[in-house]
């Protein structure tokens, strides 16, 4: 049998390369109108009073009074407008679209609406907790009566902007009764379901259609059901289509971001070993809740990282302040928490003079272990022979012991990480009931009917590949379009590193009936999720199997550090990845990279914050992601660990990969400079405070 | 209104537009070539690069009045030549191609890297793609790409 992970090429190479690929940007309707955004210019307040001006025909305004159905977006924790009507809750907060066919005339029309506010104190400090969760896990806190010695450290990350290229649009255009939506969207039904609720629709008069994705990264998770419902507001009373698309100053100052966090960590330390964990996390939600509950649950339940504690007393706090909304960025509060927890036990190994490497290596997550929520790691854990070929392939023992000698500003550092593959806790159960549709039509072509959409991580390529090898026929003969509401059941978001796990878990169950079935002339073979039955969760009390599956990893990263200006050089990096099996080995490799490139760009070079809730970076001038200049070679390799419920044994990758960056790079440069590293980015200027403070 | 001439895509054009416009918006909205796209606005991220007498430029940073009398070559001109299929073979082998819409800036930067040093070596290669900003790939497998592009290519640059 042919191994499905042997590379082919992807199916939309042609089109991307050519530039003949169409993005939302690229669209162009008849009649249509532009659409520009009037936002809040204070950080908290209200609106008193808004002087219009006298607009032309032809032009529009639409506001909070436009909006039928409920004036809030549908996603996890409902407190987002569709348009604010009195309160101003941060900068840049949506007030109006106005609406018409020459941008210069907008442009002009938006300076001349005057806004008065009545304005209040914005609160920008951690005070205001808005979701507070606890757990424990053995003793809990009690361990801490048994603990020779106490370690405490705190750590902080700050925002990171996902930086697709593609900034963020739609047009929106009405066919009949109907409002119709295409758009740079990682996920079709909940735009889909959160317009239904702002315009008060029926189903079948809500249609969203997905243009080619320009990266996403969790930024086209639940944002674009923001300015998706706007637009649903302003097509529904206008009747004309209209385009939205965003500048990239716009983009940057007001849409989703990583979540900052500070996390505080306790070892109760017997015997030279840490027999239990006190943890608290903080994340900054900014002023809408959104996702952030789920989020930190993510950042908790990774609270040991890739070592097993048997006594865990974990806590978290979200705080509500005056900023910009943050959200969903591949790893979804994981990387904040590996962050954490992979220096803490590296400072803690340290402190009790024990060799980081074999002091980690004990404690390392074993087969049959508990969770942090008790729940079972049921499968193979391969990371101590991952961990051995990191270690071969890097020669990082020689390297660690010379760059160990001060002086020489070469430092190496290792990572040891995991990702729980699909939604947190019951999700996928409870909340997303992912169908998918497989059909085959008279000339024996079959269609993929799902919601999942490629942004460019592949799944045109991988599920077309994955059902073409289970019915053994041409991928030619596989067919899959963008998806588009009217046509696809609803398999979920994008999200979560579900897609191939899930989704292509649920075709390939509808592969194999298909395949049974291939004498029959046309038909389609529908699937819906069902939870493997051993896995139980109690999400109030974080009890239980949080996530079906893991994927693990261990990146190995080389620098070198400017003696004078502490400018970060890398060198190279080496990772190791089980994410069960690659259903294409090149687009596995090309995750792994990228991944990698932006958990690298977390750890030491993207710097984003706010003064006063103004994000201080406006572009890609000064928010630095980064190029091939500062990237180095990166060496992956892949562990084969087959799970049994994902197609052909996939985990998920898309997230995984960017998990160990900044732990890595901030262990290298610790050993570079010999100090230890506590936040994200390692600036030069936090080298430089780090080195001059002793 | 100005009277501007150039050649685009081999062709002559002659427009009468103002000559401040960006010459991304006239390539975009004047014919319909969608290939050079806007990312950043401010010649940051090269999404939007094309040819302008044979060297990459950020077409979103060069107002119409500059290309009076140059040669412009977008990604659909550049698309009908020899070097453009070893390189698109080169990104497509490679892996080089993700969500793609740093890809036809990309393409251009390695058309205008391998004209002027057809064997660059990996230091080159980076400086060469500096001007292009990729999320998805960590540039590793363009990288790769534009390497495979310079040996299988040989002797067209």
């Amino acid at each position: 049998m042919k191994d499905i992970s042997k590379s082919i090429n992807k199916v939309d190479n042609d089109e991307k390369i050519s530039g003949s690929a169409k993005y939302i940007a690229d669209f162009v309707m008849d009649g249509m109108l532009y659409a520009m955004t009037k936002r809040s210019t204070i950080s908290k307040g209200e609106i008193v009073k808004i002087d219009y001006p006298q607009l032309p025909d032809g032009y529009y305004i639409i506001n909070h009074k436009d909006v039928q159905g409920k004036n809030v977006i549908k996603v996890i924790f409902e407190d987002w407008p569709v348009f604010t009507d009195k309160k101003i809750s941060y900068l840049y907060e949506p007030i109006m679209l106005v609406i018409g066919p020459d941008k210069n005339i907008l442009t002009q029309l938006l300076d001349s609406i005057q806004i008065t506010y009545k304005e209040e104190t914005p609160l920008f400090d951690w005070t205001d907790s808005v979701i507070d969760y606890h757990f424990d896990k053995g003793k809990g806190n009690r361990i801490f009566d048994q603990a020779d010695k106490v370690i405490e450290h705190t750590y902080h990350t700050g925002y990171q902007e996902q930086a697709y290229i593609e900034p963020q649009g739609f047009i929106g255009y009405p066919e009949g009764d109907k409002t119709t939506l295409i758009g740079s969207i990682q996920c079709p039904y909940y735009v889909k379901n959160a317009v239904k609720q702002a315009i008060g629709e029926k189903d079948e008069n809500v249609r969203v259609i997905q243009s080619t994705v320009g990266g996403a990264f969790g930024g086209k998770e639940e944002y674009p059901s923001l300015i998706g419902c706007q637009l649903a507001v302003a097509v529904k009373k206008i009747k004309k289509p209209i385009k939205l698309i965003f500048e990239r100053e716009e983009d940057m100052s007001v849409t989703t971001k990583r979540h900052p966090s500070k996390t505080v960590f306790k070892a109760a330390i017997k015997d030279r070993k840490i027999i239990g964990l006190k943890a608290h996390v903080s994340i900054d939600a900014g002023a809408t809740i959104g996702l952030s509950g789920v989020v930190l649950s993510r950042a908790l339940l990774a609270v040991s990282g890739a070592y097993t504690v048997d006594h865990l007393d974990v806590s978290g706090n979200v705080f509500r302040t005056n900023t910009v909304p943050n959200g969903a960025f591949r790893g979804f509060g994981a990387p904040q928490m590996f962050f954490a927890v992979d220096m803490f036990v590296e400072h803690v190994a340290k402190e009790l003079n024990q060799d980081p490497l074999e002091f980690r290596k004990k404690m390392l997550v074993k087969q049959g272990d508990r969770t942090s929520t008790n729940g079972l790691f049921r499968d193979p854990v391969l990371m101590p022979e991952m961990i051995e070929k990191a270690i071969k392939e890097s020669n990082y023992l020689k390297k660690i012991e010379d760059y160990s000698k001060k002086g020489n500003y070469k430092g190496i550092g290792m990572s040891l990480f995991y990702h729980g593959c699909g939604f947190t806790g019951s999700g996928e159960k409870d909340v997303i009931k992912a169908k998918v549709k497989l059909k085959k039509d008279k000339n024996k072509k079959v269609y993929i009917l799902v919601a999942a959409v490629d942004m460019g991580q592949g799944v045109k390529t991988t599920f077309r590949k994955l059902i073409s090898h289970m019915l053994d026929i041409d991928i030619k003969d596989v067919i899959y379009h963008n998806p588009d509401t009217d046509f696809v059941p609803d398999s979920g978001p994008t999200v979560a590193s579900r897609t191939m796990m899930i989704v292509g878990g649920l075709l390939a169950r509808a592969a194999k009936e298909m395949k049974k079935r291939w004498n029959e002339e046309e038909f389609i073979v529908m699937k819906e999720y069902e939870q493997p039955d051993y896995i139980e969760y109690d999400e109030k009390h974080f009890i239980g199997d949080a996530y079906p599956a893991y994927s693990w990893g261990v990146n190995i990263v080389e620098v070198e550090v400017d003696p004078v200006t502490y400018q970060v050089d890398l060198k190279k990096a080496w990772s190791v990845y089980d994410a069960g099996k690659a259903i294409d080995e090149r687009v596995v490799l090309g995750q792994a990279d990228g991944g990698l490139a932006q958990g690298l760009g977390y750890g030491y070079l993207e710097v984003m914050n706010h003064k006063n809730g103004k994000i201080m970076q406006k572009n890609m001038t000064d928010y630095i992601i980064p190029t091939a200049m500062d990237l180095c070679d990166m060496d992956t390799f892949l562990f084969d660990n087959p799970y049994a419920y994902g197609p052909y044994g996939a985990k998920g990758v898309g997230e995984l990969t960017l998990i160990g960056g900044a732990p890595a790079i901030a262990k290298a440069i610790e050993n570079a400079i010999g100090k230890n590293v506590f936040k994200i980015p390692v600036t030069p200027e936090y080298i430089m405070e780090l080195i001059n403070h002793d | 209104m100005t009277e501007i001439k150039f050649t685009l895509n081999g062709k002559k054009q002659i427009l009468n537009t103002d000559p401040n416009r960006r010459l991304l918006d006239v390539i975009r909205e004047d014919f319909q070539l969608t290939g050079p796209k806007e990312g950043c606005g401010e010649g940051e991220c090269g999404a939007c690069a094309v040819l302008l007498n044979g060297q990459i430029v950020n077409s979103c940073s060069v107002p119409l009045a500059n290309v009076d009398g140059q040669d412009i070559v977008t990604i659909e001109g550049f698309s009908s030549t020899k070097q453009y299929h070893v390189i698109k073979e080169a990104f497509a082998k490679a892996g080089g191609v993700q969500c793609g819409f740093c890809t036809p800036g990309m393409i251009i930067a390695t058309q205008s890297l391998l004209s002027e040093n057809p064997h660059p070596d990996d230091y080159e290669i980076k400086i060469g793609l500096s001007g292009n900003l990729c999320r998805c790939t960590g540039y590793n497998l363009i990288i790769k790409a534009v390497k495979t592009a310079s040996k299988d290519g040989d002797g067209l640059w």
